[in-house]
């Protein structure tokens, strides 16, 4: 039993420490919208936040978020209207959608790092993230919108 | 496709006109003659607005239905409810066809909501979302269903204000005549209770009057849930008391775990059982493929269990199978003469004659779909029924062949479908949703079976390898007599009949019966290939291939011959026609897509259209720098047509493409936003093609296994800018899908590209992106 705080209240995580976190998240404490694509941190669809910062939750265990505050997509903003998620419904961003929530997390933790990124640190930042509907684009459109409000 | 596999298995000498269904509405006493008191508002008259054409939906299990108490209820509050009867991979199928319906009913799309249907075809007529199909087969309908409930509405209003119909005039979400009143929740309950009308009866919006349809100014339903992970897909269902499962199956097709220990399976923490799933037989069809299954109380454990397996697999028919050599002996093949399948003129004089020959051999690997969400299913078998939630592409069939494993009727099978994380065909095969109900048939409980990464990637059903061998006799004016093109490729029907080596005529149908050049003498071959894997359908099918052969090929020839690329092409297309496949040597079973040849027929104007449309707004012919080219291609698929003019620069020796240019004519274009998202998602998805996607086997394995080794194009290198140019029609071209059609044009495109920037021609797919 591991005790993480997960979008602000503390969840008691049955299991071992060495439980993936993402299966922590996903079945133990219930929360769907992070996902799992690959199980080794090529694809970004499970990006959380943990402290703030873009993680890949497949490849961290829950003994290793012990203590610290992770964040998922539906921890991102109390109305779905974090600017991130903004521009991504002005833009229209998805197709299946199933990569997006990494894909926001991804975008979201980019732009608290660096809030006026250039294009190039756009793509260089969104790299880890596939997409294989090619929403690419309007990512790359969506976190630039984010970036500057335009 | 299954339905298309069905007939060709039972190689039916009928045709499938005999099954065509009329299609009428449901009650057939509805007002006679009542039409021009029907003709509301601003309508049009039934003639100029809507004159109803034949699809290939009337052939398909199922059908399709006009019932508007099937799809579309009003709740006293005014808000509608629309069913959506196909499945949502990305296409935004789901938003589409019910904006249709809401449009030609006067509904505000801000007081709509979607409800998914359960798989139940006699019901809501054909769900299986496959082959671009979704808008050509259901616009129709969707907009007779729209305009049946307008009528009601406007019938109910009638009555209760005891004025003359032809007064009424149904608005946005609201129902008039003179000072009279009522939005659609008042009146709701007494217009369902109104007569459906028949088709005759209705009168349809003017295209002019839409709010909706032709727009693009509707987001997808699910947009919201998507951006805060609220959505559901498959591997989001819970249920009280589920379990977990992972499965080890055999790496080699036809294999079967000859003995395994489980102890270190059991020595994981949160594992519950570990057991046998036995097949018979040959994996084959949409069956599992068998193998070992471990059961825990979550994924992690599931997972980390199974990768504890110590299992001893037994021989195969396959375990021989090695791409290296296979892709040799398909090469050997494709110089022989194959079967034929077209014969037009006379290609052995033409040959014979001959000024001088050119032929020209094009390859391609097999191909795993890769969705973002592995395949994964929920299900839960209690008391002889079994329930199941999957993100399946044919909720039907799954429900079909659920019931077939189980030995269950399927009226006790239910299957409810979530949002598709990507099909692209692989959702079609439904081997993962029997694999759920299997294992909790025995183990008495729900069961979510999840799929890792590389369960997805090893043990598809892949898209066919091949060797297109393409050759041309030329006369002394340069001018093109005879055409060969001989096709080899393990073809889909092994995976569902014994193999004969041979395509059959879906296959056949998909770019190489049907090329479109205006060539007197043309031999279409099919040359065999045996398969060794689970051949299945991947997006666009077998265009990729023949685009990718025929395409370099044009591109090679007009350089051969020293003329520019586009002038090439239109000149092979010829003149503008439509292809007349009974006097052009097509055989009796050529396949058209499933349509009515004359309502979809292969038109040079338009294929010519797109091709100069990408052309110009590529900037064709115009100076390119240094290591910069342009490349274009044109195809024909799933009744659309498409062009792509591709940019490709070379930077650091290695291939990017700053800009597409893709012109599309899909008759009618009911929702452009979405049309436009297909065409940028096709552009990126062909580049990962062109460039990337290959899986290999050794040994009878596939050796690829995650995203390390089957690459995917990123956010550092994808096509920059995907320009959408859509050709518009009015209603009365037919629409028609937009799902694959982008694809195949963009592989050629870019090595064509590549050929202008560097001179280097490449020929096999995936082609690498180092040049």
């Amino acid at each position: 039993m591991t005790t993480v705080n997960i979008n602000g209240v503390d969840t008691a995580l049955d299991g071992p420490e060495d439980t993936t976190l993402l299966w922590a998240i996903r079945d133990i404490a219930g929360l769907t919208g992070t996902k799992f694509g690959c199980g080794a941190g090529l694809c970004g669809a499970c990006t959380i936040h943990v402290d703030g910062v873009a993680v890949r939750s497949c490849q961290a265990t829950v003994g290793e978020v012990a203590g610290k505050k992770v964040t998922t997509i539906e921890g991102l903003s109390a109305d779905g209207d974090h600017p991130v998620q903004v521009a991504w419904r002005d833009i229209n961003v998805p197709q299946c959608g199933f990569c997006q929530a990494g894909q926001i997390m991804q975008a979201a933790s980019l732009l608290n790092e660096n809030p006026n990124p250039s294009d190039q640190e756009i793509l260089e930042g969104m790299e880890g993230n596939i997409c294989r509907c090619g929403c690419y684009e309007r990512i790359t459109a969506a976190v630039k919108q984010a970036s500057t409000g335009i | 496709m299954l339905h298309f596999l069905e007939e060709a298995i039972k190689a039916a000498p009928k045709k499938a006109v005999e099954k065509l269904i009329v299609a009428k509405a449901s009650r057939r006493d509805f007002l006679a003659g009542a039409t021009a008191a029907f003709a509301i508002g601003a309508y049009a008259t039934n003639a100029d607005a809507f004159a109803r054409y034949k699809t290939g939906g009337d052939f398909m299990p199922g059908g399709v239905k006009y019932d508007p108490h099937t799809f579309i209820s009003i709740a006293e509050d005014g808000q509608v409810t629309i069913v959506a009867h196909r499945s949502e991979m990305g296409t935004g199928s789901r938003t589409t066809l019910p904006m249709v319906v809401a449009d030609e009913m006067g509904a505000d799309w801000d007081r709509v909501t979607i409800v998914q249907a359960e798989g139940d075809e006699a019901k809501y007529g054909n769900q299986n979302t496959d082959g671009s199909r979704s808008l050509r087969h259901h616009i129709q309908s969707m907009r007779q269903m729209g305009a049946s409930v307008s009528h009601m509405l406007a019938a109910a209003a009638a009555a209760k204000w005891g004025v003359d119909v032809s007064t009424v005039k149904v608005g946005v979400h609201e129902v008039t005549s003179g000072s009279n009143k009522a939005g659609f929740g008042e009146l709701a309950a007494d217009a369902m209770k109104q007569p459906v009308p028949e088709f005759e009866a209705l009168s349809f919006k003017d295209e002019a009057d839409f709010r909706y349809i032709g727009k693009g100014n509707v987001s997808i339903t699910d947009l919201h849930d998507i951006t805060t992970g609220k959505a559901i897909y498959g591997a989001d269902v819970s249920l009280p008391g589920m379990k977990f499962a992972a499965i080890a199956r055999p790496p080699v097709v036809g294999s079967s775990p000859l003995k395994y220990d489980a102890s270190e399976a059991w020595a994981t923490p949160g594992v519950e059982n570990v057991m046998g799933l036995r097949i018979t037989g040959l994996a084959s069809a949409f069956s599992p493929k068998g193998g070992v299954a471990v059961i825990a109380s979550n994924t992690d454990a599931a997972i980390k269990g199974r990768d504890a397996l110590n299992i001893e697999w037994g021989e195969s028919p396959h375990s021989g199978y090695n791409s290296e050599a296979f892709t040799a002996e398909m090469r050997a093949t494709a110089k022989e003469p194959g079967q034929i399948l077209r014969a037009e003129g006379d290609t052995v004089a033409a040959f014979a004659g001959a000024a001088k020959t050119f032929s020209k051999e094009y390859s391609q690997a097999h191909m795993a779909h890769a969705m973002m969400e592995p395949p994964v299913a929920v299900a839960n078998v209690t008391n002889g029924a079994c329930e199941i939630w999957a993100p399946v592409q044919s909720p039907g069939d799954c429900r079909a062949h659920v019931a077939g494993a189980l030995g269950m009727d399927p009226a006790n099978v239910k299957v409810n479908v979530t949002l598709l994380g990507g099909g692209f065909g692989r959702k079609s095969k439904h081997d993962f949703a029997t694999e759920a109900a299997m294992l909790s048939k025995k183990i008495g409980a729900p069961v979510k079976v999840q799929w890792t990464r590389e369960d997805d990637i090893q043990h598809s059903f892949y898209h066919t390898t091949s060797v297109e061998r393409i050759e041309v006799a030329l006369d002394a004016e340069d001018k093109v007599t005879g055409w060969r093109h001989n096709s080899v490729a393990p073809s889909i029907l092994s995976t569902f009949a014994p193999d004969s080596g041979h395509q059959f005529f879906i296959e056949s149908g998909m770019g190489h019966l049907d090329m479109p050049f205006e060539i007197p003498n043309i031999s279409v071959e099919n040359g065999k290939a045996m398969a060794h894997t689970r051949i299945g359908w991947f997006r666009a099918v077998s265009n990729i291939p023949r685009a990718w052969a025929i395409q370099s090929f044009a591109s090679e020839l007009a350089h051969d011959l020293g003329k520019d690329d586009v002038d090439m092409l239109m000149e092979l297309i010829g003149s503008d026609r439509k292809l007349d496949p009974p006097n052009q040597g097509f055989p009796d079973n050529f396949w058209d897509y499933g349509e009515v040849y004359d309502e979809y027929p292969i038109d040079t104007m338009r294929l010519k259209n797109v091709l100069k449309l990408a052309a110009d707004k590529g900037g064709w012919g115009r100076d390119m720098p240094e290591g910069e080219g342009l490349g274009i291609a044109v195809h024909r698929s799933f009744v659309t047509y498409t062009a792509a003019c591709v940019h490709v620069k070379v930077v650091d020796g290695q291939v990017t493409v700053p800009e597409v240019h893709m012109a599309v004519d899909c008759g009618y274009a009911a929702n452009p936003e979405r049309i436009r998202s297909q065409m940028e998602g096709a552009s990126v998805m062909g580049m990962t093609a062109a460039l990337h996607s290959g899986v290999t086997f050794e040994n009878g394995a596939a050796v690829e296994g995650n995203y390390n080794d089957y690459e995917m194009v990123r956010s550092t290198n994808y096509p920059l800018k995907t320009h959408t140019h859509i050709v518009e029609h009015p209603f009365s071209v037919h629409a028609s899908g937009v799902g694959e059609p982008g694809l195949p044009p963009i592989p050629p495109a870019i090595a064509n590209a590549l050929f202008h920037a560097t001179g280097v021609r490449k020929r096999d797919l995936p082609m690498g992106v180092d040049v």
